[in-house]
C-alpha cells in the first residue's frame, strides 16, 4: 500500500543575515492512510517548519533545500504554486495552535466553512451549508445549525477550535497537519479534542500529523511517534514501543521530565543545558553536548539504527536492555 | 478576557450561544455617548438634509440665470426682494439670494467632497492593500510613491493639478483624488501589514484560498475601522480644499457658485460694511467641516481599540 504522504530526506533552511539555519536537517517518515503519527520536540526543534514545508508555506529566507515530500505518490516539493494552493485545504489541511486567533474575526463560521468548500469544489451554497452543518455535528459542536451563524467571538475557545478542525475535514483531505491543537486549551477539552479527531481519521481514512510537546498528548492519539531534535528526527517507533523502551537519550530524558503520581516527591530528571544554538549547530551529534552517555564516537553524525523491529534511532549508545522509566 | 468554557459537556447539552451585544449597537451606543458627537451628528445631518432639498425649500435657483436680478445686489439681510420673497441672509453682489445660494453652494461642496472622498477611498485603499500583500521591492516603490505625495501641500498639488485641468466640478474631483489617495494608501497598509501576520491570514492561506480572495475578503474588512475615520477626516479637507481653490478662482466658475465662490465674491464688499456676503457663507462651511470633523472624531475614539475602556 502507497503510504498517504511520504517525507524522506527532507531539509529545510533559513538563509538569515546572521548564518543558515538548518531548522529541518534530514527528516524521515511515512503515514498510512488513517494513521496518527505524533511528532514531538522542544521549541525550535523545526518540528512546526516540517508542517509548513508539507503544505508548501515557507516564508523568505526559508527555503527546501532537498528531499522529497509525496502525497499519494505526487511530488510536491518543487511542485508549481498553483497545484499547491489547489492541494491546501483540499488534499492537505492545517490546523493551527490557537484557535482565538485563526478564525478571521469579522467573518460568521458560516461564511469561511462556505468559502473552504467552494474554494475547491464546485457547489451550491445550499450544499456547502448542508455539508458544513453536518461536519459540525461530526466535531461535537451541539446545535450547529446556531453555531454556523455565529461570529468566532461569540464561541467559547473549544468551540473555536471544533470549528477549526471541522474546516480542516471538511474536504476530506488525504493529510491533516495539526500544530499544537490542543496546547491552548483546558485538560477537559483537550481530551474531548482529541476524542473527535482521532474519531473521524478512523472514519475518513485522514492521516494526521499531530504536532506537539506534550508526550501524555501524544501517548493518548498517536499510532506512531517521531522525536525530533535540533532539526533532526532522533527517534521514531510505534507509540508503545517508544514510550515503554525509549532508545535515544534524549527520548529518555524527556519521558523523565514528565511528573507522574508513582513518582511523588521524587526529583524530576531534566536534560542539563539549552537546545543547540541553531546557526551553529555542534558536529556529529546534536544532542551531544547534552547527552550523559555521549563519547569521543558521537563527533560523528550518528546513523540510524534498527535495534528493534520497528523501532529506529540515531544514536551509538541507545539504551536497549535497560527499563529507565 | 473571560473564556467560558461552556462545552464540557459539550455532547449533552447545547449550551446557548454567549449573547453578545451586535457589534453595531454596542458601537453605536458608544458613538451617542458624548454630547458632542451628538450635536455634531445632529448638525451634519441637518446641514446634508438642507442641501438635498435646496429646489424645495429656497425661494430662488441661483444658477438660474432669469431668477437672478442685478436690481437685487448687495442687499442687506431682510431686505425684500424684487421678486417680493425676503432675503434673510442678504444678497451678492450679482443680485443672488445669500440664503439660496449658500444651499446650493452646499450641494457642490458635499458632492465634490464625498464624491473625491469615495474614490479616493477605493484608489487608495487598493494600492495600500496591494503594497502590503505583494511586499518587498513593490512595497517600497508604491510607498516612497506615497512620500512623495504627502511631501507636497495639498494645496499646491491640487493648484498645479487644475491649473493643468481646467475648471469643472470633474476636474475639480480628479485633483482632489490625486492630493488624498495616499493618505488612505498609507492608512490601509499600515494596518493591512499588522493583519497580514495575524494567524486567521495564514490559516486562510492553508485553506488553498486566491490571494485576491484573502485581501478582499478576509484582510480588507479588518482594516475598515481606521479607513472610515481617515474617510470622514479627508471629507472635510476635501471640501476644505475645495472652497480654497474656488476662493482663489481656479476652482468652480461664477455661473456656478460654491462656497468657496461665494466667500470670494463677498470678500471685495467687506471693507464697505457689507460683511454678510463673505461671512455667511463663511460660517456655512465652517459649521459643515466642524460637525463632519467633530464626527470623524468620535469615529477614531469609538473605533480604536486603544482607547476604549
Amino acid at each position: 500500500m502507497t503510504p498517504t504522504l511520504e517525507v524522506s530526506g527532507l531539509h529545510t533552511h533559513f538563509f538569515t543575515r546572521a548564518g543558515v539555519v538548518k531548522a529541518v536537517d534530514g527528516v524521515d517518515f511515512a503515514i498510512q492512510p488513517g494513521e496518527v503519527m505524533g511528532l514531538v520536540g522542544e521549541s525550535g526543534s523545526g518540528k512546526s517548519i516540517t508542517g509548513f514545508s508539507i503544505i508548501g508555506l515557507i516564508d523568505d529566507p526559508g527555503r527546501i533545500v532537498s528531499g522529497s515530500i509525496k502525497l499519494k505518490g505526487e511530488e510536491l516539493v518543487g511542485a508549481p504554486e498553483d497545484r499547491m494552493r489547489s492541494l491546501r485545504g483540499n488534499r492537505i489541511a492545517m490546523i493551527f495552535q490557537d484557535p482565538m486567533m485563526t478564525l478571521n474575526p469579522v467573518l460568521r463560521v458560516d461564511t469561511q466553512m462556505v468559502e473552504a468548500i467552494r474554494a475547491h469544489r464546485k457547489v451550491s451554497k445550499r450544499e456547502a451549508l448542508a455539508q458544513c452543518r453536518d461536519t459540525l455535528g461530526m466535531v461535537g459542536i451541539p446545535a450547529p445549525e446556531e453555531r454556523l451563524r455565529a461570529y468566532p467571538h461569540q464561541l467559547s475557545g473549544g468551540m473555536r477550535q471544533r470549528v477549526a478542525i471541522a474546516i480542516a475535514f471538511l474536504n476530506e483531505p488525504d493529510v491533516i497537519i495539526a500544530d499544537e491543537p490542543t496546547t491552548a486549551l483546558d485538560v477537559t477539552i483537550q481530551s474531548q479534542i482529541i476524542f473527535e479527531a482521532q474519531k473521524l481519521c478512523k472514519r475518513t481514512g485522514t492521516s494526521l500529523i499531530w504536532i506537539t510537546h506534550d508526550l501524555a498528548v501524544v501517548a493518548g492519539i498517536a499510532d506512531d511517534i517521531n522525536v525530533m531534535y535540533a532539526g533532526r528526527i532522533v527517534e521514531a517507533g510505534g507509540i508503545d514501543a517508544v514510550i515503554d523502551t525509549p532508545l535515544h537519550p534524549y527520548t529518555v530524558g524527556l519521558l523523565g521530565s514528565v511528573p507522574t503520581s508513582n513518582r511523588r516527591g521524587e526529583r524530576l530528571t531534566q536534560i542539563p543545558g539549552m537546545p543547540p544554538n541553531v546557526l551553529n549547530l555542534p558536529e556529529g551529534c546534536t544532542f551531544r553536548e547534552r547527552c550523559p552517555r555521549a563519547s569521543a564516537e558521537c563527533h560523528v553524525e550518528p546513523t540510524i539504527q534498527q535495534p528493534r523491529p520497528g523501532q529506529r534511532v540515531r544514536c551509538f549508545h541507545p539504551h536497549l536492555d535497560e527499563v529507565t522509566v | 478576557m473571560t473564556i467560558e468554557h461552556t462545552d464540557t459537556a459539550a455532547h449533552d447539552v447545547a449550551p446557548p450561544i454567549a449573547k453578545v451585544q451586535s457589534p453595531l449597537r454596542r458601537f453605536a451606543s458608544e458613538f451617542f455617548e458624548s454630547w458632542i458627537a451628538r450635536v455634531a451628528l445632529f448638525m451634519l445631518l441637518t446641514i446634508i438634509v438642507l442641501a438635498l432639498a435646496a429646489p424645495w425649500i429656497t425661494p430662488q435657483n441661483p444658477y438660474d440665470l432669469a431668477q437672478v436680478d442685478v436690481m437685487d445686489g448687495r442687499l442687506a439681510p431682510g431686505a425684500e426682494a424684487f421678486a417680493g420673497y425676503t432675503m434673510w441672509l442678504g444678497s451678492d453682489g450679482a443680485g443672488r439670494d445669500l440664503y439660496s445660494a449658500i444651499l446650493y453652494g452646499l450641494r457642490i461642496s458635499l458632492a465634490v467632497g464625498v464624491a473625491s472622498g469615495v474614490i479616493a477611498l477605493v484608489i487608495g485603499s487598493l494600492i495600500g492593500l496591494f503594497a502590503a500583500y505583494a511586499g518587498g521591492r513593490t512595497e517600497t516603490i508604491i510607498m516612497r510613491l506615497v512620500d512623495l505625495q504627502l511631501s507636497f501641500p495639498a494645496a499646491l498639488t491640487a493648484l498645479i493639478m487644475v491649473a493643468i485641468l481646467g475648471k469643472g466640478i470633474d476636474k475639480i474631483i480628479i485633483a482632489l483624488v490625486l492630493v488624498q489617495w495616499a493618505y488612505y494608501a498609507r492608512t490601509v497598509r499600515g494596518s493591512a501589514l499588522v493583519e497580514r501576520r495575524k494567524e486567521y491570514i495564514e490559516a486562510a492561506t492553508c485553506l488553498g484560498l486566491s490571494h485576491g480572495r484573502i485581501v478582499m475578503r478576509h484582510i480588507m474588512p479588518n482594516c475598515l475601522a481606521p479607513l472610515i475615520v481617515v474617510g470622514t477626516v479627508q471629507t472635510a479637507h476635501a471640501i476644505a480644499l475645495e472652497a480654497t481653490l474656488s476662493f482663489l478662482g481656479v476652482g468652480l466658475p461664477q455661473t456656478e457658485p460654491s462656497l468657496g465662490v461665494l466667500i470670494a465674491n463677498g470678500y471685495e464688499y467687506m471693507l464697505s460694511g457689507r460683511y454678510w456676503i463673505s461671512v455667511f457663507p463663511g460660517v456655512a462651511l465652517l459649521l459643515t467641516i466642524v460637525s463632519i470633523n467633530l464626527v470623524g472624531d468620535r469615529l477614531r475614539d469609538v473605533l480604536n481599540p486603544r482607547l476604549s475602556k
